[in-house]
């Protein structure tokens, strides 16, 4: 440098030096929804978001932003506006957008194999499992378990998750034993990082399962619908009662694997809809320390019919309602709980870490996430999509075990699913707010409308996220000092689990 | 206060030394500190193979004896200890490179840089100072003990050493493998992917990046460190430190210019640079350009307090490792006194009369000894 420069930058300069002072900038991509009669809400696509007055959205887009104000500090650092057409810091941009995406990397990492149909329970709202009928007709066979198994393997993931449904999967435990062993065996040379996982109802189990299932550090994931009238009014079963039999399953698995080895999800029935809190109280009863307030799954009832479905929705919503309010007042009291949807929810906004949750991301996580192998040797796109197969529509079958990977994860009807599978395309969902933080669901969609992508104003899939979304953002505006030590906490938690 | 620069007479001296004070009854080193005239024996045992450091207490008749002995005399010896690694000039100038028990140790290596802070407690020369500061730190470096914990590398800007900086991290990791290193840099010539590419290549993983980011938003930042377009590179700089897998910490100096918006400032770290390993929030050293720059940058932080704690909380709740550095406990709020570290350098720390009947002096990091001003508020604190 000249001497003269040197003196020129060595003396101090004001503010508005480094500051631009002509009002000129450039939109970058955002949306926005109204909150409520004050509040105006704006979200960029790397989750960035502002809860500001009513009219600032038409102040932004009409430029009429003083350059001095707060309020443009908070869209320049919020990357919502730009001085320049290509912002500065574009790189960062891009480097936020592409780690929230970031579950896409590995593609399929959670392989669903329904073992058996079979079932000891007849549960009202399950659609596929069958209390009699014979192993033969009603279990995957070896042949088509080693193909499936192959097929996983051919996953780029790094991560892979052996996932064991049915019917009631124990049921079939020689397969779950052949399937882990064979995993093992094939996975030297893979050398994934593998984990196993067996959705059971807890009521069948023996010393030799348990002593596999620690082996073999299995996973438990069982249901628990609620206190136990509830329960048991959900998942009849012939002979004793549901509920004590899963109860006392719980403690067995927790003696034997280890408490946090056990986790419960239930399924929110009709019945459920009025007891969000004792509900709870069942869960903090047993030892846990979260619940899945679940959205009422569409197959289990009331799939045809708009009008019922749409009570029932809001019906939900007053049950998540409720239910949450009374887990943060659990939490205002200092009793550790969490509701994990929320959770999900909470990390998406308040965070730029990649959330996979398969029920709700974008692109869908069929096929880019997870992947069913059909008792029968058929691979679906989802768990949602084999149910849906029962009812005869083989819409989401990509083909059989016996087919190449190649023509079952890119053939045609993965080409068909993938075109209806980003939200940042669809009608309806392209400028809604709560696009990043959502998901496309296709299976659901085209079992209501007959098409992948269906009709926002009445997609009740649309409905419940939408009234979870406004309901979740009208408390942090209004009530923030109170729920935000207690949502952050659960943010925490999360991110520490999964670290 | 400890100082580290002292001076005396020298003779025979010739060109300047840098040397590690020796211990006379244990016979190791050539450099050594006399105080008293018990050590005669040894002194002229050792003769002229060795360099003196004779207490001004001595009488010059001593000294006389050893007049063709290097030596630098009438020497104020208060702040020189055995272990100590000094640079001696041939004018008789001695610095402290280097105490043997202090954990606030640093390579100076320039004092130029590229931002102009308007609270730089030591403002930046202009001259070319990079060969002279190198010469000295690589010898230096060759003298310190392996087994030191934690050393850093501060200036002026370190990374004005271009490719040598890499040199240098390099050069940290074959000679003091197993130390520490912390590094304070404004993070802007990272913005540059192949110099992080390269520092990435050198492996040292025992380097942490502090770098200074001052607000949410690049007006705000660009004007505290006079630099047009200084946030987006140290921003820019950031991202290829964490493409890079370098670890890193982010240091907000707190003053009028900066309180505003630190709540926005801790959620856009969150946001925004998730990845890094910690934060620390730093109260103000009242010295260098902040003298001249009082009336923009002054605040009593009892009038932060409040933008702080939210910060502070904030990050703390979504799990970040946050610290408060160089604000005694008696201006934070006991909330905030978990995160509080005694975070200024022995030889600058400094505690007040009023300070000695305090419950709380132990836990306390004090003041900075080198401040023009200190807040009026401090107070000794009693238990209620």
């Amino acid at each position: 440098m000249q001497s003269n420069s040197i003196k020129e930058f060595r003396s101090f300069k004001k503010a508005d030096f480094f500051s631009k002072s002509t009002p000129e900038f450039y939109l970058l991509p955002f949306r926005f929804i109204q909150l409520s009669e004050y509040k105006e809400l704006i979200v960029n696509d790397l989750g960035d978001f502002l809860l500001v007055p009513s009219g600032t959205v038409e102040k932004v887009v009409n430029k009429k932003i003083d350059p001095s104000s707060e309020l443009y500090m908070d869209l320049i650092a919020g990357h919502f506006i730009s001085e320049t057409p290509i912002p500065s810091l574009i790189d960062v941009m891009a480097t936020k957008y592409r780690t929230r995406k970031s579950f896409l990397d590995g593609f399929t990492s959670l392989h669903i194999f329904v073992v058996s149909l079979r079932c000891n329970h007849s549960c009202h709202y399950c659609q596929v499992s069958r209390v009699t009928g014979s192993k033969l007709e009603y279990d995957i066979s070896f042949e088509n378990l080693e193909l499936a198994i192959q097929h996983m393997f051919c996953s780029p993931s790094p991560h892979l998750t052996m996932e064991f449904q049915g019917g009631e999967p124990l049921l079939a435990f020689e397969k779950v034993e052949f399937a882990i062993l064979r995993a093992k065996e094939l996975n030297k040379q893979h050398g994934k990082n593998l984990n196993f996982v067996i959705c059971t109802n807890s009521t069948v189990i023996s010393d030799d399962i348990l002593d596999f299932l620690k082996i073999h550090e299995v996973l438990i994931s069982t249901s628990l619908d609620g206190p136990e009238s509830l329960h048991n009014a959900n998942r009849p079963k012939t002979g004793a009662q549901s509920f004590n039999l899963v109860i006392e399953g719980i403690n067995r698995f927790r003696k034997v694997l280890g408490k946090d080895r056990v986790s419960c999800l239930m399924t929110t029935t009709v019945k459920s809809l009025d007891y969000p809190k004792e509900i709870i109280d069942t869960y903090l009863e047993y030892g846990f320390s979260n619940v899945f307030l679940r959205p009422i799954s569409p197959y289990g009832f009331a799939l045809k019919n708009y009008r019922k479905n749409e009570y029932e929705t809001d019906r939900f919503l007053d049950f998540y309602k409720s239910g949450l309010e009374y887990i943060i007042e659990l939490n205002k009291k200092g009793v550790f709980f969490t509701e994990d949807f929320t959770v999900i929810l909470l990390q998406k906004i308040f965070t730029v870490f990649p959330v996979g949750y398969v029920d709700l991301q974008s692109p869908a996580g069929l096929i880019n996430s997870v992947i069913v192998y059909n008792y029968d040797g058929y691979v679906y796109a989802s768990d949602e999509s084999r149910m849906l197969a029962e009812s005869n529509d083989f819409t989401f079958r990509l083909g059989h075990v016996r087919d190449t990977y190649r023509s079952i994860f890119y053939g045609e009807k993965a080409k068909k699913i993938a075109d209806h599978s980003v939200i940042e395309g669809l009608a309806g969902c392209s400028d809604c707010a709560f696009q990043t933080y959502c998901g496309a669901d296709p299976v659901y969609h085209h079992a209501v409308f007959g098409d992948m992508e269906g009709v926002r104003p009445l997609s009740e899939f649309c409905k419940r996220n939408m009234g979870v979304f406004l309901y979740l953002f009208n408390l942090l505006d209004t009530r923030y000092d109170e729920v935000f030590p207690i949502f952050s906490s659960w943010i925490k938690h999360s991110l520490r689990r999964q670290a | 206060m400890i100082h580290l620069f002292t001076k005396g007479i020298c003779r025979n001296i010739q060109e300047p030394v840098i040397a590690r004070i020796g211990d006379l009854h244990h016979n190791v080193g050539n450099l050594f500190l006399i105080r008293d005239l018990s050590d005669l024996g040894s002194i002229r045992q050792l003769g002229k193979s060795a360099i003196f450091l004779f207490d001004s207490s001595l009488n010059e008749e001593f000294t006389q004896e050893f007049s063709d002995y290097n030596q630098v005399n009438n020497l104020n010896t208060e702040y020189l200890s055995v272990g100590d690694i000094i640079r001696i000039g041939t004018k008789g100038e001695i610095s402290t490179l280097f105490r043997e028990n202090s954990s606030h140790n640093s390579l100076f290596i320039t004092d130029r840089c590229n931002s102009n802070c308007i609270m730089c407690s030591q403002p930046p020369r202009n001259r070319d100072d990079l060969d002279h500061f190198w010469e000295i730190n690589t010898r230096l470096l060759a003298l310190i003990p392996k087994e030191t914990q934690v050393l850093g590398i501060t200036g002026g800007e370190p990374t004005l050493l271009g490719r040598r900086f890499v040199d240098l991290i390099a050069l940290m990791k074959s000679e003091l493998p197993m130390t520490d290193v912390h590094v304070l840099t404004n993070g802007r010539s990272f913005a540059w992917k192949n110099l992080v590419e390269a520092l990435s290549l050198v492996e040292n993983q025992k380097v942490v990046f502090g770098i200074p980011l001052y607000s949410d938003y690049y007006g705000i930042h660009d004007y505290i460190v006079q630099a047009k377009d200084a946030f987006d590179q140290t921003m820019l700089g950031l991202y290829n430190l964490e493409r890079f897998n370098q670890r890193v910490e982010i240091r907000v100096v707190l003053h009028q210019q900066s309180f505003s918006r630190l709540p926005q400032l801790a959620k856009y770290i969150f946001r925004n640079l998730p990845f890094v390993e910690h934060i620390a929030f730093m109260g103000l050293e009242f010295v260098g350009y902040t003298v001249a720059n009082r009336d923009i940058l002054w605040i009593e932080p009892e009038d932060y307090m409040d933008q702080l704690e939210e910060a502070v909380l904030f990050l703390d709740s979504m799990g970040m490792n946050v610290s408060i550095y160089n604000l005694p406990l008696c201006l934070l709020r006991p909330a905030l006194w978990r995160f509080s570290r005694n975070s200024i350098s022995d030889w600058k720390r400094d505690y007040l009369e009023e300070c000695q009947s305090c419950a709380v002096l132990e836990k306390c990091g004090g003041v900075f000894g080198t401040s023009k001003k200190l807040s009026n508020r401090i107070k000794s604190i009693s238990w209620q």
